[in-house]
């Protein structure tokens, strides 16, 4: 990074509202401190590290992992439900508040946009890593090969390469669209090589009012066409499971169960974002508490539903009383998974019914808290799913225990590093709230956004 | 066209486990070591169950052989996304290692658990390294292996028979489980020809199909014991 401007350097409370906003939130891009190489360099380093534990597991062959007969999926594919959940969170808030066109989202979309499609590029190495021969994943891509064979369309596996790759495409459209703008401002601001980078990123920006309007009906259509696209995803990964015969698999409610999981877990993962952005970018003016309050209440509804789903599918198979189902829901309820099983529950439920329920713990910290719990709970739901029901499938001769080892431990875990790095290098190269919305808001002659109070407990919705 | 399907009867069979040790020498099914097998990586293509009933003393053990089921409504066929597992027009589910990327969704999706990963290169025991039948291929590391009811047996035969002119007898084909079951729990045969054995013995009215609810329609039936 090359040295800060003079503009930036100065205290900028005493500018005039849009200068301020442009020079507070170009600040991140403009300075660089030892903190920024350090955070890349650790967490760079785990990556590196769970690379390392890729090739091996590839040379060494995949026993190395905890997989076995006849649990044969494991850590990866808890991972890639998890990551792909997580991904939920741009769709909602971005394009459901946009259309709404609800005040409070100005500040948060992009930082949840960049979510879906970093953990949607997350998720999707999962497949492939979880191969046995992962150097052969091109099989799944439809292509006119020598062998004349086209992927077999009756799998939900090659769903999945349709819905991953059909909503990764949409959500960086989506996210790439509303950052026109804002690389032109970075451009108007810098020189050198960056103005160049971003002149192109920028692609000849004016700022005149045909683009503007060509700009706004691109994202309006985006906006709409993203959300079925997100439904469908985690449909069809839910698909994965309740298209095979497996006790506790084969679910009607597994689809749209899945789907309300994986908003749950994007809007707890939006919230850590936005506390960590703010604590660390200092951006206390633009994130305010009742973001994190109008989020939270989000959170607690999405908590609510999920509550009602594993519910319903708990007393469904409780009553259906089919002796394979029965195996795996005592193992789940009461036997080994029980530890596990109640964790997800106090984690997904009553942690943030108590949290976000209860006003008086409705702040930040209150938010983070739920948050974590969340995301934990939510991660050891998927592994629920997975491994108790393969692990007791029909045949009481054929049960396994599949205990995970270090590689799949150290790749699962990295991806959480991935996520931070990502997310550090977006934040350094692109300002993480998009300024001309901010600016958009600005002008609304009210205040930007209230504080919540006891007129306006939503904060004030423009509609 | 023929219909291939095996009948194992529960009567007859004393768990010896020699249809297992057939198995591996005749498949080239590699051994893993005690140590990886007690981790779950062992492939047996058939299996002895082993079911204790009753409360000790009176304890009686039951042994039911399990192969792959060759199901004609099978699970693991449409959720591969290579079509590595698929339907042969003999009513064989197939699996090409060829094919095969290593999703194990197949396995999952496989009731009885009768599909194995390769979790390493293929590796012997000496002397083992030095009887591996050069009419099935070995499998590389990644891939999901299983029964075929010895394809490269029913090939051959169907073969010969071709060239001679002349119908497969009942019986000329036998899968290394069955030609080395010492008690003939094990009878494999054309379930087209009503007059085989298989067929008869499969029209049993002892005669049922493993986890028959699921309705994935096996071609191999059981004979429930009487005894």
């Amino acid at each position: 990074m090359d040295s800060t401007t003079p503009q930036v350097a100065h205290s900028t409370s005493g500018l005039p509202p849009d200068q301020r906003i442009t020079s507070d939130l170009l600040r991140p891009l403009m300075q660089t401190s030892w903190r920024f190489y350090l955070l890349v360099a650790v967490f760079g380093g785990i990556v590196l590290t769970a690379l390392v534990a890729w090739m091996s597991q590839i040379t060494r062959g995949f026993g190395i992992t905890g997989i076995r007969w006849p649990v044969y999926w494991g850590f990866y594919v808890t991972s890639f439900v998890f990551w792909i959940g997580i991904s939920h969170a741009g769709t909602l808030i971005s394009a459901i508040l946009r259309l709404v066109n609800a005040g409070w989202r100005r500040p948060v979309t992009r930082c949840a946009e960049v979510i879906t499609v970093f953990a949607l590029m997350i998720g999707a190495m999962f497949p492939i890593i979880h191969l046995g021969r992962p150097w052969l994943a091109f099989w799944l891509f439809p292509y006119p090969s020598e062998r004349m064979i086209w992927p077999n369309f009756r799998s939900p596996l090659v769903w999945d390469f349709f819905a991953i790759n059909t909503y990764l495409t949409g959500s960086v459209l989506f996210l790439f669209l509303p950052m026109i703008p804002d690389f032109a401002v970075v451009r108007d601001k810098s020189t050198g090589v960056r103005q160049r980078i971003y002149r192109v990123l920028a692609l000849g920006w004016r700022g005149t009012p045909k683009q503007w309007h060509r700009l706004e009906t691109a994202m309006q259509i985006m906006a709409i066409a993203i959300i079925p696209v997100a439904v469908s995803v985690h449909t069809i990964v839910s698909f994965d499971f309740s298209m095979a015969p497996v006790p506790m698999w084969q679910s009607t409610i597994f689809g749209p169960y899945f789907v309300a999981g994986a908003i749950f877990s994007g809007i707890a993962a939006l919230l850590i974002a936005m506390a960590v952005l703010r604590r660390f970018l200092h951006l206390e003016h633009y994130l305010h508490p009742v973001h994190f309050e109008n989020l939270g209440k989000l959170l607690l509804m999405m908590a609510l539903l999920w509550g009602y789903f594993v519910f319903n599918e708990r007393l469904v198979t409780y009553y259906g009383n089919k002796p394979a189902e029965m195996a795996v829901f005592w193992r789940t309820q009461r036997e080994s998974f029980a530890p596990l099983y109640w964790t997800m529950v106090i984690c997904n439920f009553a942690l943030p019914l108590v949290l976000m329920g209860i006003r008086r713990f409705r702040t930040i910290t209150g938010c983070v808290i739920a948050s974590c719990g969340v995301v934990i709970g939510m991660w050891l739901e998927r592994f629920l799913i997975i491994v108790p029901s393969l692990g007791h499938k029909y045949l009481p001769y054929s049960y396994g225990i599949y205990r995970p080892q270090p590689v799949e431990i150290l790749i699962a875990g990295a991806t959480f590093a991935a996520m931070t790095l990502l997310y550090v290098l977006f934040a350094k190269f692109v300002p993480i709230i998009s300024i001309w919305e901010l600016k958009a808001g600005e002008h609304v002659p009210a205040t930007l956004i209230p504080p919540a109070t006891e007129e306006h407990p939503l904060g004030e919705l423009h509609l | 066209m023929p219909k291939w399907g095996m009948t194992a009867d529960l009567d007859r069979c004393n768990g010896c486990g020699a249809c297992v040790t057939a198995c591996h020498a005749e498949n080239n099914i590699s051994t893993v070591g005690a140590e990886q097998a007690a981790r779950g990586r062992a492939k047996h293509w058939i299996r002895v169950e082993r079911y204790w009933e009753g409360d000790f003393p009176d304890v009686r053990l039951k042994f039911r052989p399990v192969m792959c089921q060759q199901c004609d409504n099978a699970p693991c066929e449409p959720v591969c996304p290579t079509y590595a597992s698929h339907h042969t027009a003999d009513g064989l589910n197939a699996q090409v290692y060829n094919r095969c990327i290593g999703t194990r969704y197949c396995a999952n999706a496989c009731p009885y658990n009768v599909r194995f990963f390769d979790f390493f290169n293929p590796s012997w025991d000496k002397p083992l390294h030095l009887q591996l039948n050069p009419d099935v291929s070995l499998r590389e590391v990644g891939v999901m292996e299983k029964c075929t009811f010895c394809v490269q047996r029913i090939k051959a035969v169907t073969i010969q028979a071709k060239a001679d002119d002349r119908p497969i007898a009942d019986g000329e084909i036998q899968p290394a489980c069955a030609q080395a079951c010492p008690a003939r729990a094990l009878v494999f045969g054309d379930l087209e020809d009503p007059e085989s054995a298989v067929s008869r013995l499969s029209k049993s009215s002892r005669g049922s199909k493993l986890l028959e609810d699921l309705g994935t329609r096996p071609s191999v039936t059981y004979l429930d014991r009487q005894s």
